[in-house]
């Protein structure tokens, strides 16, 4: 791994400095380098990382040396406060509605991780609140997507509202959501195809979706190696949707997962799960801590 | 960021502008200084002159990370032509295998897919609808079955009945997942055991939207699978996928195909000036 963590680029950069009192202009200097580089290896957007990077020497030009830590610990110490600050508050749950059925609407790029997070939702769902969740199949475009959603949804014996795909997914979800209403499921979870934030017609066909059922959660789902980009694609799917929260996949591989931070600086919504795995059972609640370790390589 | 003249700001921008699109701090920084001394060489200073030298030599830089390899696909002397598609999940393997198919459906050449991705829900569902679209044949085995049954099956299949073509998906697989790195080597070797020269090729699917993470993911998987090139998809959206300027220097991988969308039109061959532009575009112009 060609990637080194940011407790070993100060490190090296401070060595010869661990045993002055205080961090000097010039020590600044340096380690603000560092850190702008360790955070733009780990993939976060480079207009966030300056932000950051501002922030952070300003905290750390005032800062005394604190007992028993070298000055490379204690920029560390403020980098990853301040990370962890800015990652948000722990373990955001699931938004409910007052009357039944609270709905869930899975949205993002292609291939992000929507149909495979949404099965895992509705597991978790049923093991922990006893709930009695119900799919729409509201992806009417990638080939096979229902039958995909429709075998999640045995493994995990979860009933599936579908039409085919010769309806329009506006109409579909109409119908569904009359139908969960019927058979009084407690959360309905709507997988829909994935798009491009730039594609005005399927983010209208979104926003139709959201002005007809006002659904309680709008989960963003990104996938952590996504670089740069991160940025373009959470912008645009909140200013369309105002979403509520986000879920990050793929955090099983070996990705630092600046995403997050680049997603979390320009919406400031709440990162509520992490994907682990391909599994159902490999969903696991945001750890902001962790999520700032990692992405800091520490 | 439009500029006057060519100064210090310019290459600022110029840096900025290829971190943003992926390329890699140090990858950046090496590009721009490249650039720096070639603007200064040529003495270029219109807008217009520091736009072409720039392009001119980006491509210049890409085509030099690889000498005498083979820009297209490498086919069989004789016998079929296999090709297995490798990637991490939800690159568009499947999907850029149901493109690639109808280009050589079109061809007239007789087209085999094999659907190796027993795992991943809907995903054998998924090649076949490709397959019924693009009228070309498919070999699937059993939900959760062995996927290296279903490879074997194929490329038998592809020598008994004479196809120009296979086409082996595979599941999407993380690069650090080391049992299903084995998995997929076990797979080219079945391919290998039955046709000696096959796979011709070996092309990694990687996201264009995909971060520094690709330079791992085109390391191990080469290392797995000894990957021949790359497609690199979703080219369509906002992100340019300057990655693989870094796995072109660091591995000497190139870049054989593009995808710009869904549909089965959506597949181009890789052109370097086009891509070198797409990555500028907004800070050069060109004539
Ligand atoms: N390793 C890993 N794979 C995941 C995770 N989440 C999803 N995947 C895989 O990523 C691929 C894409 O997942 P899907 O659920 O089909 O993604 P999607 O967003 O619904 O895709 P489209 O509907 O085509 O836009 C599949 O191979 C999934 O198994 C995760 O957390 N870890
Ligand atoms: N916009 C765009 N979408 C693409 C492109 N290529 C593939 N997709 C979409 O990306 C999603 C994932 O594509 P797949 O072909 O299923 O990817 P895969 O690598 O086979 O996925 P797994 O088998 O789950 O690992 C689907 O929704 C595709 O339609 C492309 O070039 N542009
Ligand atoms: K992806
Ligand atoms: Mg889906
Ligand atoms: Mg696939």
């Amino acid at each position: 791994m060609a990637f080194e963590g940011l407790t070993d680029r100060l490190q090296k950069a401070m060595e010869k400095l661990r045993r002055k009192p205080k961090v000097t202009e010039a020590d600044l200097r340096e380690t603000m380098r560092e850190i702008r580089l360790a955070l733009l290896e780990a993939d976060v957007n480079f207009k966030v990382v300056k932000d950051f990077v501002k922030t952070v020497r300003e905290k750390a030009a005032g800062a005394e040396v604190l007992k028993g830590l070298n000055p490379a610990q204690q920029i560390v110490k403020i980098v990853n406060d301040e990370l962890t600050k800015l990652m948000g508050e722990e373990a955001v749950p699931l938004n409910k509605a007052p009357h039944i059925p609270t709905v869930i609407m899975m949205v993002g790029l292609q291939g992000a991780g929507k149909t495979t997070t949404a099965g895992k939702l509705a597991l978790r769902l049923k093991n922990e609140n006893n709930a009695r969740p119900m799919f729409i199949a509201a992806d009417v475009y990638r080939p096979a997507a229902i039958t995909q959603l429709q075998q999640v949804a045995d493994q995990i014996d979860v009933p599936v509202f579908e039409k085919g795909i010769d309806v329009d997914p506006v109409e579909i979800v109409r119908e569904g959501m009359e139908v969960a209403k019927q058979n009084h499921n407690d959360y309905v979870i709507i997988d829909t195809a994935g798009r491009l934030q730039i594609d005005e017609q399927l983010m209208d066909e979104l926003a139709n979706i959201k002005e007809l059922v006002k659904p309680n959660e709008i989960l963003l789902v990104i996938d952590s190696m996504t670089g740069q980009n991160a940025v373009n694609t959470a912008q645009g799917f909140d200013n369309k949707l105002d979403i509520t929260g986000v879920v990050l996949t793929k955090l099983d591989g070996d990705t630092r997962g600046g995403a997050a931070m680049s997603i979390r600086a320009v919406t400031g919504k709440p990162i509520k799960f992490v994907g682990e795995g391909e599994k159902m059972e490999d969903l696991d609640v945001f750890h902001p801590d962790r999520m700032a370790s990692r992405i800091l390589g520490m | 960021a439009n500029f006057r003249h060519v100064d210090e700001d310019f290459f600022d921008d110029l840096e900025d502008m290829l971190i943003e699109s992926d390329v890699g701090y140090d990858m950046a920084m090496k590009l721009s200084d490249e650039l720096r001394e070639e603007v200064k060489l040529q003495n270029a200073k219109s807008k217009q002159d520091v736009s072409n030298v720039i392009i001119e030599k980006m491509v210049e830089l890409y085509d030099e990370a690889g000498q005498d390899e083979n820009p297209d696909l490498t086919m069989a002397k004789e016998g079929p032509t296999v090709i297995m598609f490798v990637g991490v999940n939800g690159a568009g393997k499947t999907t850029t295998i149901g493109k690639m198919a109808a280009l050589f459906k079109k061809q007239g050449k007789k087209v085999l897919l094999a659907a190796a991705d027993t795992f991943r829900a809907g995903a054998t569902e998924q090649l076949d609808v490709w397959a019924k679209r693009d009228g070309v044949d498919i070999v699937t085995g059993p939900e959760n079955g062995d996927p290296a049954a279903v490879v074997f099956d194929a490329v038998k299949r592809a020598k008994e009945e004479n196809y120009d073509v296979l086409f082996v998906d595979t599941a999407g697989r993380l690069q650090n997942k080391v049992n299903l790195m084995n998995e997929l080597a076990k797979m080219k070797r079945i391919l290998t055991r039955e046709i000696p020269d096959a796979p011709h090729e070996v092309l990694l699917v990687l996201d264009a939207t995909t971060g520094q993470n690709a330079l791992n993911q085109a390391k191990l998987f080469k290392e797995s699978t000894d990957v021949t090139g790359i497609v690199l998809t979703k080219l369509d959206g906002t992100a340019r996928g300057g990655i693989v300027l870094a796995i072109r220097n660091e591995l000497h991988l190139p870049v054989k195909y593009v995808g710009l969308g869904e549909k089965v039109d959506d597949l181009q061959k890789f052109d370097a000036g086009d891509f070198v532009y797409g990555l500028f575009k907004g800070l050069v112009e060109v004539d």
